[in-house]
């Protein structure tokens, strides 16, 4: 057990990799209501996620659509990197960090004065109305999420990546942090352990952060707080596709990411010689120096691989040295995205 | 816990036994392995170093992090387990078979001082 931004969280519940594997090619869990669901109610609730996230609401036209987003300091730093679904027009669903979420929620209220927009925003962390959530994840995922809840498989069973339907109080989103197919399903935290045992029973083994850190860096996922933060810009973070710089709309950071272009490369690292790779390491090219952001022994590939900032006349293919303790390893950069659907992209 | 008391241990949780050659074979003990979790890597000491006690000789390393490995004596290393450099989980599976490296000891009374199951016992209770 560790301490993840005050939640005491299981590392495995037995073997990592083994957790890992169950992903990639069954089903696995993972109890991940440390993350912290923030409602955004009012007739302002999308005008106000228009002008806070770097990426643009109004490509949330449906019900049940969700977007991955950046929240960007005035600087053009990520403050959090969330998942904002829309429920309907006048009530969005967002779902941020455990280590952020309360300097997230100080933040949305400061904004939320500051404009004056009729909104409110709701933590969904304690009481009666306090939200759990759990990841199923896996090639066979979707269908033993409906033998465990057969009664919402209707509402879930058509639902494309990225879409959410909701079902009495639960939520349940096509999404996920592993490059696998799946559910993420919101719920009342009193019905979490019930549906934990029955998922159990119906074949999903319970997997640890471990596992989920590896299974999103292999999926080229950005980690907060290790891949970037408040003094990294998302565009030197490979974060540029979610940030809408061409609309007319105004949001916090935009000035100073249009003052400030990209300056670094994120790329992966697939490492040639043998070894394992970690964050904070120095990497040298023939155009200068860069860092791992995040770095691991991928299970299914069985080699080590990194998400690296790297210079920006870097490319695909090259062969570049990382410092491993005394020694430069040879590694070759590639596109950030190491394994999808169980399957090496590399 | 599995602490086998025909060996000899430290704190930093390596276990050494004294081979009828007079080489003494070092690994991590059960308990190491635990911590460490699944183990993906295994730098092994160059054969002929000349290594100091509490010196690092070793790294091993699981998806979770690196941890190194210290000679519990001094002397110079007579051979590397290199069976682990492709299978390092053999660790994970029986610590105490798969050696990392083995060192002819610069004096064969300094294994007296290393801790005996017992003692390493107290400390991992402890911790």
């Amino acid at each position: 057990m560790v301490d993840f931004g005050g939640w005491e969280m299981p590392l495995h519940y037995g073997s990592q990799i083994e957790e890992h594997h169950a992903v990639r090619r069954d089903a696995g869990m993972f109890d991940v209501s440390h993350m912290c669901a923030v409602d955004v109610r009012g007739s302002d609730a999308r005008d106000f996620l228009r002008r806070l996230l770097a990426n643009n609401v109004d490509r949330l036209q449906m019900p049940g659509k969700a977007l991955y987003s950046t929240m960007l300091n005035d600087a053009g730093g990520v403050i959090d990197d969330l998942i904002v679904y829309c429920l309907d027009d006048c009530n969005f669903r967002v779902v941020v960090n455990a280590a952020t979420a309360a300097a997230d929620l100080l933040w949305m209220a400061a904004r939320l004065s500051e404009w004056e927009l009729a909104a409110t925003i709701t933590a969904r962390r304690e009481g009666k109305d306090a939200l759990a959530m759990i990841a199923v994840q896996g090639p066979h995922a979707r269908g033993r999420v409906w033998q465990a809840l057969p009664e919402y498989r209707a509402a879930c069973e058509a639902l494309k990546p990225f879409f959410a339907a909701v079902v009495g109080e639960y939520l349940i989103a096509s999404t996920g942090y592993t490059g696998e197919d799946g559910y993420e399903i919101t719920l009342p935290a009193a019905h979490a352990e019930g549906l934990w045992r029955a998922l159990a029973e119906a074949g999903v083994r319970p997997c640890g952060l471990g596992a989920r850190d590896t299974l999103r860096l292999e999926a080229g996922m950005n980690l907060y707080g290790q891949d970037m933060d408040a003094t990294i810009s998302p565009l030197d973070a490979g974060l540029a596709w979610t940030i809408d710089l061409r609309s007319p709309r105004d949001f916090v950071g935009k000035a100073a990411l249009l003052a400030r272009p990209q300056q670094h490369q994120f790329l992966g690292l697939l490492l040639i010689d043998r070894g394992v790779l970690r964050a904070h390491q120095s990497v040298h090219t023939a155009h200068g120096d860069g860092e791992t952001t995040s770095g691991t022994f991928s299970p299914t590939l069985q080699r080590a691989i990194a998400l690296a900032r790297l210079p920006l006349a870097t490319t695909l293919g090259e062969v570049v040295q990382v410092a491993v303790r005394d020694k430069l390893l040879a590694a070759r950069v590639v596109k950030p995205c190491f394994v999808r659907n169980g399957s090496s992209l590399v | 816990m599995n602490i086998p008391t025909d060996l000899k241990y430290t704190k930093s949780h390596e276990w050494a036994r004294l081979e009828a050659d007079g080489t003494v074979s070092i690994g991590i003990t059960d308990h190491a392995q635990e911590l460490l979790g699944d183990l993906v890597f295994v730098e092994l000491p160059e054969i002929g170093r000349e290594l100091a006690a509490g010196q690092e000789a070793a790294v091993v390393e699981s998806v979770k992090a690196a941890a190194d490995v210290y000679a519990p004596l001094a002397g110079s290393v007579v051979d590397g387990n290199s069976a682990l450099t492709d299978a390092p989980e053999m660790v994970n599976q029986d610590a105490y078979a798969a050696w990392l490296f083995r060192m002819r000891p610069a004096a064969a009374s300094d294994l007296d001082v290393l801790l005996d199951a017992a003692a390493y016992q107290e400390i991992v209770a402890a911790a």
